[in-house]
């Protein structure tokens, strides 16, 4: 009985102390949250469009040529409403995913190649970040050269832009991976492959994260610069709509495609930032007040 | 707590579960060579708790090592029979994982199925009471509840040696103390053999059965304490402390020879003995 009893009574001892010692944490509400990330992006918005007002408003340029929000603005919701742009922004975002996944595939190939293969790493780890500086614009005569004016030659250069940050950002991240976690990894019995699947990729994911995030910035910036360039015929595009409205001189029209151009941009990576957020937080990265 | 462990009686035994035979590690080459262990002789029974310990320099981690199987010695022979898990001072539990999950994992990794694994990990957690803590994140627990979970991990992998390499350093007095209990508690359940590195003569004293002193650079047994005071002990029990106390005494003696090592760089040939 008096076992018993001490061992209930260390169970309690144990718990009390878990009980000071875990830290508690408080979430505020989900409606506070959210306000409390939004009011300072519509503010920044507010300040943007009043900076573009007030450059109109002292007459730097034509009103022809720089025209302010208060005739872009209606031109961009005009814009919206037409079935011509959702196609444009159809085959663009198409376009954008059917490349970046490619890109995906490439880079996560190469980036596990070159991370497990040490003679891989010392031939082309460099080249990989040379060509991850190389700007995609400049693989455009190349392109055209091989695949023409065609779909291919756009995704030739949307995976070259994309690529070479994914691999990096796998390749960084197998080499930050805490030897700590890998000893620990090999001693409950994950060898080889195993403790590849099971320690390090896992270990790496944060930073694979950043590297995807990257990728698809490059991959972005990359689609926009070729179909300004490689004009498909019958495809339109955003880029076409870009293209065009310069061609016939609506400076509106212009400007508000680059606003859907970057507002685009802006939420597909609002989404990769917020399952950055989510895994560092879950992993105890990064304070959970910020 | 009345503690019984069920000890293997080591008549009917063939083999001792460890066994260090004029076991030498040396690092490096040449000149430069450290020698980490020389000459170790140990032999650790079946359900034994031995504590290694030394001041900086003895080796007892490189020994650790030996027996876990990560290193091999220069000269000497290491026999291990049986598998070991290896604990360290940072609990390394595994962030992107739930507790659950971290001790689930030796599981998955030697082939059990899914429902096997998650029972087995919530009684593992049970039996470190963590009961109930298992679907939280590492960074969630405490360091005494991080370091109890790697314990759970630990057991996971079924084995019959436990290695602990300073497990309790980094731990607070009072968290430690609690440890200390819920080790033995779960060293009498397990019958585990069990091996403990520490730098704390008093936390030797309190958990093992046998302090084995070693002294540095190189590392050799100095000096083999056995430990009889009766469990379940107390760390502050008289009994303890002095024992723990003419271990200190004989770990200062040892460190006191290393005082002319700064003078008298590079290495002088030692003319201590044992």
């Amino acid at each position: 009985m008096a076992t018993e009893l001490e061992d209930h009574k260390l169970a309690e001892e144990i718990a009390g102390l878990d009980a000071l010692e875990a830290h508690l944490e408080t979430h505020p509400g989900r409606g506070r949250q959210i306000w409390s990330t939004v009011w300072p992006k519509v503010a920044a918005v507010t300040l943007a469009l009043g900076i573009w007002q007030v450059v109109v408003w002292s007459g730097w340029k034509d009103d022809y040529v720089l025209p302010g929000p208060d005739k872009v603005l209606p031109a961009l919701a005009d814009l919206v409403g037409t079935g011509d742009f959702w196609k444009a922004v159809g085959t663009t975002m198409r376009r954008a995913v059917t490349g970046y996944l490619l890109a995906l595939v490439i880079g996560s190939a190469i980036g596990v190649a070159v991370s497990r293969v040490r003679l891989l790493r010392t031939a082309v780890g460099s080249l990989i970040t040379g060509l991850q500086t190389m700007p995609s614009i400049a693989w455009f005569p190349l392109a055209i050269l091989l695949f023409g004016l065609t779909e291919r030659a756009i995704m030739f250069v949307v995976v070259l832009g994309a690529a070479p940050s994914i691999a990096n950002g796998l390749i960084a991240g197998v080499d930050h991976v805490p030897p700590l976690m890998v000893r620990a990894g090999r001693m409950i019995g994950a060898k080889g492959i195993r403790l590849y699947r099971h320690v390090v990729l896992p270990a790496a994911l944060p930073t694979y994260v950043a590297g995807l995030k990257q990728g698809w910035a490059f991959a972005w910036r990359s689609l926009m610069a070729g179909e300004l360039l490689a004009v498909v015929a019958e495809r339109p595009s955003i880029g076409v709509q870009l293209q065009f409205a310069r061609d016939f001189s609506r400076a509106d029209d212009m400007l508000a495609v680059m606003i859907v151009i970057l507002v685009i941009g802006i939420v597909v990576d609002t989404i990769f930032g917020r399952a950055d957020v989510t895994i560092r937080r879950r992993w105890g990265l990064i304070d959970t007040s910020i | 707590m009345t503690i019984t462990a069920p000890r293997v009686d080591t008549t009917s035994v063939q083999h001792h579960a460890i066994s260090l035979r004029g076991v030498s590690k040396a690092f490096g080459h040449g000149g430069n060579a450290v020698v980490a262990l020389e000459g170790i002789n140990l032999d650790v029974t079946w359900g034994e708790f031995v504590c290694l310990v030394g001041a900086s320099g003895c080796g007892k981690s490189t020994s650790l090592n030996l027996i876990a199987g990560l290193d091999r010695p220069t000269i000497g022979e290491v026999t291990v029979h049986g598998r070991t898990a290896l604990m360290f001072q940072e609990a390394a539990l595994f962030p992107w994982l739930t507790v659950r999950d971290n001790v689930a994992l030796p599981m998955r990794l030697a082939g059990k199925g899914k429902a096997e694994r998650h029972r087995r990990a919530d009684e593992l957690l049970e039996q470190v009471h963590l009961g109930g803590q298992g679907g939280r994140r590492p960074h969630e627990l405490s360091g005494g509840m991080r370091q109890r979970a790697a314990l759970a991990r630990a057991l996971a992998q079924d084995v019959e040696i436990l290695l602990m390499d300073e497990p309790f350093g980094a731990l607070d007095a009072m968290t430690r103390d609690l440890l200390h209990d819920e080790l033995e508690q779960v060293w009498a359940n397990t019958g585990l053999t069990i091996v403990f590195v520490t730098h704390n003569v008093r936390e030797a004293a309190r958990l093992s059965d046998r302090i084995v002193l070693l002294t540095s650079l190189p590392g050799k047994v100095a000096e083999v304490f056995p430990v009889t005071i009766a469990r379940p002990r107390r760390i502050d029990s008289t009994e303890v402390m002095g024992l723990a106390a003419a271990v200190t005494d004989r770990l200062r003696a040892e460190v006191r020879r290393h005082s002319d090592d700064m003078a008298m760089t590079p290495h002088s040939d030692e003319p201590h003995g044992n």
